[in-house]
């Protein structure tokens, strides 16, 4: 864990996942000079976390996707790319200036191309208790699991609705966890909108996999369908989850509940950098406005894995690939030839994508899950409910960021990512309004808190210290 | 809260947590650490005290935070373990100087 | 959305909102015209000082009308309270300019001096401190810093809640706020203003200009002037942390909230967009020379905002000639004048017309006479 060899880089990508490791590796090939940072300890990102330390050394308990990233890692420790992890990149901007904290000090670094490869994050499931000791997210339970072997041992409760929900049970089933009950949230009139998209989806590998998984599940833990009313109850901890399923109310008792929604692209280095985002109806969040190939808004920036666009982990390494691919033809473009043709890459990630407007529709989480009742907390930091959210537009707040002017939300230390969604749908419907036109906070850098002694030692110019010794 | 699986063969590491020793394993994050002892590690919040654990376990959610080697409001979720390493549970706002 | 009001207030700021707020309180039918979600505020970015010390260097009536907006804070604050229920945690025990090494305390020695030639309010007092008496004050200062000036009517306010609390109070005063509507056009016509916003036109027997920068193309379209300046400041913010601070300084202050607010910059430019890193270093390296405890706490926002400043730094408050009834109104301190905005300048308002007085030095005339040059409104 050290800080850059280099002040500067052909290519500096972001994120060690899917994407970022095959957009390095394919850079790297091509013989560019090229600086992976990634927050994590080690590659993967969160669909591969833990790939190269993971204590389940059975390949059944993870199963063939988790162990797919093998090649990534391997092909990125074949190329000579400079690899730092634990390095947190805290600025980003159109200069293609990059601030990254390694090790208790910072560096600027730039560079010719910027790939962001940040991908994605758990959408947030802002139910009544979401905040309670107990509750997590089911992203969390897969990360205990895959790097430290880690599985449920007391009444759990797993809700909420995706591939991912399946997938973690039954990984937690197989290493001997406790699951007493999957309350499942999918609507199921949602079947209507993604039918016309189901032909797509079954010829799409998910399938498969999907029916597979669930078959696996449902042998083992009660399954509820069509639940409604979630809600986390207990004093300084979770102690039990009710829901509604029609008209009847239960009541299970419960000290973990696992919550999954779907994910969500993971944007607050892009929008700090300047990249321009719009709103996606179909997967209901902000997607970045994208050329070709993870071209943004900003020269030298592309974007590419599931932070353009939730696709996958498979069209996510095919997405960091073309995005490597565009940076080679623009710096180094005689390199091309000792590379795959990008025709080809469109063509393959276009299947991988195949699937993934059925799954869109088919897990499009319902309004009373993303937009809460008022004694629901939304901003988790700053700890404020919806009802306080609804009062600041009833006495004048237009969007999030007079939002904050109001009530503060957004401005804690997670900077808006747990509250960000569920403040633009909520305002959108309080005022009447599209989310696009409610829009997002405005980021800026550090997008991750940095310490006033890492600041302080950054470069100053006799302008900049003039700026601030006056008079 | 959660178990260990029977299957780790990891190398074991000594941590402190409110003073008292703790076994975890290399490659633990210390919040990982803390959910699998089975000690009530939960935090206070900054703005009303509440209680909270871990919720995202990948950087995001700040609901990890915790004292490292005297330093405080560190995301537990993101410091691998280490031989030594002295945890306090923080209890509302971070002391100045710690 | 045609309807008659009594007092058009254009921009929903600090200083238009605390004007319609006493607009309100004293019964008039007012409707504030304000701009949206994404625009220039100084209300959203202001470093929440309500501080009287070196303000007014070269004006003296700046001086005077300073030390009376703090002498009346209190007054406003209390208002709030009673009214929304919300506590704007008013503290006005004194501040301090802290100077890092003797070059710094030196210069700002000279500037105490130039002030107390100046004559000034009663009672108003800005006293250079060494570093030891600045210590006994304020627990753990660090050993570069050399003393500094001190004024004992400075002090602080939390000035996010204090918008909140203007826009729940003008509610109350059922005082119509309508945002997203940025003013395009101003006639007068049959006795009355006529206001062109993207949601249709709007009418009204007084207009009060309230826009910050936005102004300065206002302001000619009822025959005012209002000659701004271009200025940009940054500020960090750090995570919440135990109460250490007993006194705000001019450019380090914790909020009740626990957050510490650093300052700050100033460069001559518009663009609230972009953020230089090394003006932040700057200011990290001196908060942590200040208070060297400091130094490993982290910082969790940073931002950049553009001030609203006059040309020569002080206050404009003028009337049209040519169109009785339009009011302009223009500062760089909302938070520190703020209850000077909400009884005085709302009184003189109500009244139809400003107090020579009390604001008769703050006519955009002076431009005429004194083509540049800038005055202390700002250090």
């Amino acid at each position: 864990m050290s800080a850059p060899l280099k002040d500067s880089y052909d290519l500096v990508v972001i994120g060690a996942g899917p994407a970022g490791l095959a957009a390095t590796a394919t850079a790297a090939k091509a013989g560019l000079s090229v600086l992976l940072l990634d927050e994590n300890a080690g590659p993967g990102g969160q669909v591969w976390r833990a790939i190269t330390s993971t204590p389940l050394a059975d390949r059944g308990q993870l199963g063939p996707d988790f162990w797919s990233g093998e090649a990534l890692v391997r092909a990125l420790r074949e190329g000579d790319a400079e690899v730092i992890h634990r390095a947190t990149v805290w600025s980003l901007d159109t200069a293609l200036e990059i601030g990254v904290s390694v090790g208790g000090g910072s560096a600027f670094v730039t560079a010719r191309r910027v790939i962001l490869a940040t991908g994605a994050l758990e959408r947030p499931f802002p139910i009544p208790g979401w905040t309670l000791p107990g509750v997590m997210t089911a992203g969390a339970a897969q990360t205990l699991l895959k790097s430290s072997g880690l599985v449920p041992d007391e009444p759990t409760v797993i809700a909420g609705q995706g591939p991912l929900l399946w997938l973690l049970s039954a990984q937690i089933l197989r290493l001997g966890g406790r699951i007493d009950r999957i309350l499942d949230t999918t609507e199921r009139r949602n079947i209507v909108g993604a039918l016309p998209h189901a032909l797509a989806f079954a010829t799409s590998p998910y399938l498969r996999k999907g029916l597979a998984l669930i078959r696996e599940v449902r042998a083992k833990v009660s399954v509820v369908s069509g639940v409604t009313d979630l809600a986390a109850r207990g004093e300084g901890r979770l102690s039990s989850v009710t829901y509604k399923v029609g008209a009847r109310e239960e009541t299970l008792p419960a000290s973990l509940l696992l919550l999954h929604q779907g994910v969500v692209p993971n944007v607050n280095l892009a929008m700090a950098a300047g990249v321009a985002h719009a709103w996606d109806d179909v997967q209901l969040a902000w997607l970045p406005v994208l050329g070709q190939d993870g071209a943004t808004s900003v020269e030298g920036i592309a974007v590419a894995g599931d932070g353009a666009g939730i696709g996958g982990a498979e069209a996510a390494a095919l997405r960091g690939r073309l995005a490597a691919l565009a940076a080679v033809e623009a710096l180094a473009p005689a390199s091309l030839a000792k590379l795959e043709s990008r025709e080809s890459v469109r063509a393959e990630l276009a299947r991988a994508e195949r699937g993934r407007p059925f799954l869109d529709r088919l897990f499009r989480p319902g309004k009373q899950f993303r937009i809460p009742a008022d004694d629901t907390i939304v901003c988790r930091c700053e700890e404020i409910t919806a009802r306080d959210i609804r009062e600041a537009v009833a006495i004048g707040a237009t969007g999030p960021n007079q939002l904050k002017a109001y009530r503060r939300t957004g401005m804690g230390p997670c900077q808006g990512r747990l509250c960000g969604l569920t403040v633009t749908e909520l305002m959108a419907e309080a005022r009447g309004k599209t989310p696009q036109e409610i829009g997002y906070y405005r980021l800026r850098a550090p997008v991750k808190p940095i310490a006033l002694a890492e600041l302080a030692a950054l470069p100053k110019s006799k302008a900049e210290t003039e700026a601030v010794v006056r008079g | 809260m959660f178990k260990r699986s029977d299957h780790d063969t990891r190398p074991i590491v000594r941590i402190l947590v409110e003073g008292a020793p703790v076994e975890a394993r290399a490659g633990d994050t210390v919040s990982a650490a803390l959910l699998a002892s089975g000690r009530d590690v939960r935090r206070l919040t900054a703005v009303s005290g509440a209680p909270r654990l871990p919720y995202c376990m990948m950087g995001v959610c700040f609901d990890c935070l915790v004292t490292i080697d005297g330093v405080g409001n560190r995301q537990g979720c993101l410091v691998p373990v280490a031989d030594g390493m002295r945890i306090e549970i923080q209890k509302g706002k971070r002391e100045i100087g710690r | 959305m045609s309807k008659d009001y009594d007092v058009a207030v254009i921009g929903g700021g600090l200083l238009g909102s605390a004007i319609a707020w006493g607009l309100g309180r004293l019964g008039q039918r007012v409707v504030v015209l304000d701009e949206g979600d994404v625009t220039k505020r100084a209300s959203r970015a202001n470093f929440a000082l309500v501080w009287v010390q070196s303000k007014g260097l070269g004006m003296p009536a700046y001086t005077d009308w300073t030390v009376r907006g703090a002498r009346s804070w209190a007054n406003l604050a209390a208002a709030l309270r009673e009214q929304t229920g919300l506590d704007v945690c008013l503290q006005q025990n004194g501040g301090f300019h802290l100077t890092l090494g003797e070059a710094e305390y030196g210069r700002r020695a000279d500037l105490v001096a130039r002030m107390h030639n100046q004559l000034g309010a009663d009672g108003y007092r800005m006293d250079m401190v060494s570093a030891a008496e600045a210590g006994r004050a304020l627990p753990g200062l660090g050993p570069e810093v050399s003393g500094g000036s001190f004024c004992p009517l400075d002090g602080h306010v939390n000035s996010l809640r204090t918008y909140r609390a203007l826009h729940a109070g003008m509610k109350a005063f059922g005082v119509d706020y309508r945002p997203e509507r940025p003013v395009s056009a101003i006639t007068r016509e049959g006795g009355e203003f006529r206001l062109t916003t993207p949601a249709g036109e709007v009418r009204a027997a007084k207009i009060v200009l309230a826009a910050g920068n936005a102004n300065q193309d206002l302001a000619p379209m009822v025959g005012l002037s209002a000659p701004m300046g271009p200025t940009r400041g940054q500020i960090l913010v750090t995570e919440r942390t135990e109460p250490f601070l007993p006194h705000t300084l001019a450019t380090l202050r914790q909020t009740d909230e626990g957050t510490v607010m650093i300052g700050d910059s100033k460069e001559d430019v518009l663009d609230d967009g972009a953020m230089r890193q090394g003006i932040n270093a700057v200011m990290a390296d001196r908060a942590q020379r200040t208070f060297p405890h400091l130094a490993r706490l982290n910082v969790v926002r940073t931002w950049s905002g553009i001030r609203v400043m006059p040309r020569d730094g002080f206050p404009i408050y003028d009337q049209s000639e040519t169109h009785p009834g339009a009011f302009v109104t223009c500062c760089h301190s909302g938070v520190t004048l703020a209850a000077n905005h909400a009884f005085e300048i709302a009184r003189m308002v109500a009244g139809g017309a400003l107090e020579p007085d009390l604001v008769g030095a703050f006519t955009a005339k002076r431009f005429a006479a004194q083509e540049s040059g800038t005055g202390s409104g700002y250090y």
